[in-house]
């Protein structure tokens, strides 16, 4: 089970790159955070279904937001950002012209008001991923939803996917020694029910669908935005063509992503292992030339 | 603040916030110190010794093949039981060889190290016994070619993550660590044998670090912006530290070589030097991951360029 380089031309199916003849739909979530109420019921849900152990009780000072971050323990990870005073107005450039406010709360947030941003982060199921490329052991695997999961059984704990994420999800539990992330309830997808976050949120700002489908819905969404004025909303990670070739699981946000805590532009790591393993080669070469020539042309007793 | 459509204009526009609250965007690697960052130094003084070893050993210079011998197979035991000491799991380190993937530069590392580890273990033990001379000819050959690839590999395993200032060095760093795996390599033959044996090691020696010293020049010079954390902090306070020694030894090694006490000293600075070389790197990246701005910043312009 080897995998080419970069598996840069794999395009929108994942599952039959990764050597599925036959499997289902690619599957995932377009999470709308501008419908996001941050009830934190995902994150809950979530660690009920998978019997995720607790993650730390503690108090960050970082707005509702007591989890902090996606972690081993922690596979959906609600953001709250507090906008108080007036932002600059670069991004409303890209948009359409807004069109006049149709309530006070728009009309409010037009005019630069304080705004309260939540959205619900999870595991982004990359088409081109690379926790599943560097992964040793094959505990990570592609399933035939396109989805990426972790064998724990498999797992060795090297903790190289940790440091191959662009954004930060995976990651070692101190408990078990094993790597830990949304499997985008494999158990529960292959049974037909949608997943534990998705069926538990109570505006649908987590929809579960076909990938297909879900970027249909999600353009349809921002359009519906961009007309009624919320010109700053953007889909983040919908695009195949971006530098993880689009992601399983993508996002409506109302900012820019790093606002969100996310990468902005995340390219896969591996697009670049190719020129990496050329270089590696040319100072092998380099290194055991270096050699040959130190010992080219000693005799005993010359110094 | 005045509602109504923007029509005010602020004098200092609010700046925008470009991270959640400082967090780090990526996952700082858990990888351990000293397990990693002393496998990085061990395993480039093993591969490279086992080159010297077997081309001292083609032009007869039995001392300095048998001195690096010992040394590439003292190092690299040591080098597998710190890998799986940094295990989340440690008895599963077997599982490193269910599968081979040339995308992953641990699972490429892994089948190295099984065939290269043997090897040099062998082929210092026929030349510590004077046993078995065509086995320890053989094992020696098969350490050296392997040893040229134990010694650079590790340099796609940092650069292969998503930590900006591994990912970032992926162009010199191979060059970087080949040259400090050959500095370190020589540094112990002048170290552990005397003259004439000695003279291969230190021209080893000073090819090496004259390598590792330019490497680093054009890495930090193409980084720009992003060299900050390999010059700052106290991953900045290990490569300049690395880059004395090396700097040191590599002039005694010229200058003072024929001098075995001299020579000896020059031999422990350049092999402290490669060791600070690793130590820096990896603290390099893992205050590039905790600082959100060098994850940021970089793919911000990218976008900003087109």
């Amino acid at each position: 089970m080897s995998t080419g380089p970069g598996e840069a031309a794999i395009g929108l199916d994942p599952a039959a790159a990764a050597g599925y003849d036959s499997h289902p739909p690619r599957m995932g979530f377009f999470t709308d955070t501008s419908v996001c109420i941050g009830c934190k019921a995902c994150e809950v849900a979530c660690k009920e279904w998978n019997a995720v152990p607790e993650d730390g009780l503690l108090l960050t000072g970082m707005s509702y937001d007591n989890t902090a971050s996606l972690n081993a323990s922690t596979w959906r990870h609600v953001a709250f950002i507090e906008q108080i005073g007036p932002r600059p107005d670069d991004a409303r450039a890209d948009g359409p012209a807004p069109a006049p406010p149709a309530d006070g709360a728009a009309a409010h947030e037009a005019a630069g008001g304080p705004r309260w941003l939540m959205s619900s982060d999870v595991c982004k199921h990359c088409t081109e991923a690379a926790c599943l490329d560097v992964c040793p052991t094959g505990a990570l695997m592609r399933t035939e939803f396109g989805t990426v999961v972790v064998q724990d059984d498999i797992c060795n704990g090297c903790g190289y996917c940790v440091s191959a994420c662009p954004f930060g999800v995976i990651a070692r539990r101190e408990s078990d020694g094993g790597a830990h992330k949304c499997t985008l309830c494999y158990d529960r997808i292959g049974d037909g029910l949608t997943p534990a976050c998705a069926k538990a949120c109570p505006t649908e700002s987590i929809q579960f669908g076909e990938v297909d489908e879900l970027r249909e819905r999600a353009q349809r969404r921002v359009s519906e935005l961009h007309e009624r004025g919320e010109s700053r909303a953007r889909l983040y990670l919908e695009d195949p063509n971006d530098g993880i070739g689009g992601a399983g699981a993508f996002f409506l946000l109302l900012d820019e992503p790093e606002v969100y805590g996310f990468p902005p532009d995340p390219v896969v790591t591996t697009r670049d292992l190719p020129r990496m393993w050329r270089h590696v080669g040319a100072a092998a070469v380099g290194l055991a030339a270096s050699a040959a020539l130190a010992c080219l042309g000693w005799r005993r007793g010359q110094s | 603040m005045t509602r109504g459509g923007g029509a005010e204009q602020l004098v200092v526009p609010k700046a925008r916030p470009d991270s959640y609250y400082g967090q780090p965007v990526i996952k700082v690697p858990i990888w351990g110190s000293p397990e990693v960052p002393g496998y990085l130094f061990l395993g480039g003084l093993a591969g490279a010794s086992s080159l010297l070893a077997a081309f001292s050993q083609a032009t007869g210079n039995r001392e300095l093949a048998r001195a690096s011998k010992t040394g590439a197979a003292a190092a690299i035991g040591l080098s597998l039981g710190a890998l799986v000491a940094d295990l989340g799991r440690p008895l599963r380190f077997l599982n490193m060889l269910r599968v081979f993937k040339v995308t992953s530069p641990m699972s490429v590392g892994s089948w190295l190290l099984s065939a290269y580890g043997p090897a040099a273990a062998v082929a210092a033990g026929c030349a510590l016994s004077g046993k078995l001379p065509r086995t320890g000819a053989a094992a020696t050959a098969t350490a050296a070619t392997l040893g040229a690839g134990v010694a650079t590999y590790t340099a796609a395993l940092l650069t292969d993550t998503a930590i900006p200032a591994w990912h970032d060095a992926h162009r010199e760093l191979p060059f970087v660590f080949a040259g400090s795996a050959a500095s370190a390599a020589g540094g112990l033959g002048m170290l552990a044998v005397g003259q004439p044996a000695a003279s291969q090691a230190i021209r080893f020696a000073v090819l090496g670090s004259a390598a590792e010293l330019t490497a680093k020049r054009m890495l930090l010079r193409r980084l720009g912006d992003g060299a900050r954390a390999y010059e700052s902090g106290r991953p900045g306070t290990m490569m300049q530290a690395a880059e004395i020694l090396t700097a040191a030894g590599l002039t005694g090694a010229v200058l003072a070589g024929r001098n075995r006490a001299a020579a000896a000293a020059s031999g422990a600075a350049l092999l402290a030097g490669s060791a600070l070389t690793r130590f820096g790197v990896f603290f390099a990246g893992k205050v590039s991951a905790c600082d959100p701005s060098y994850t940021v910043g970089p793919q911000r312009r990218r976008i900003q360029q087109g």
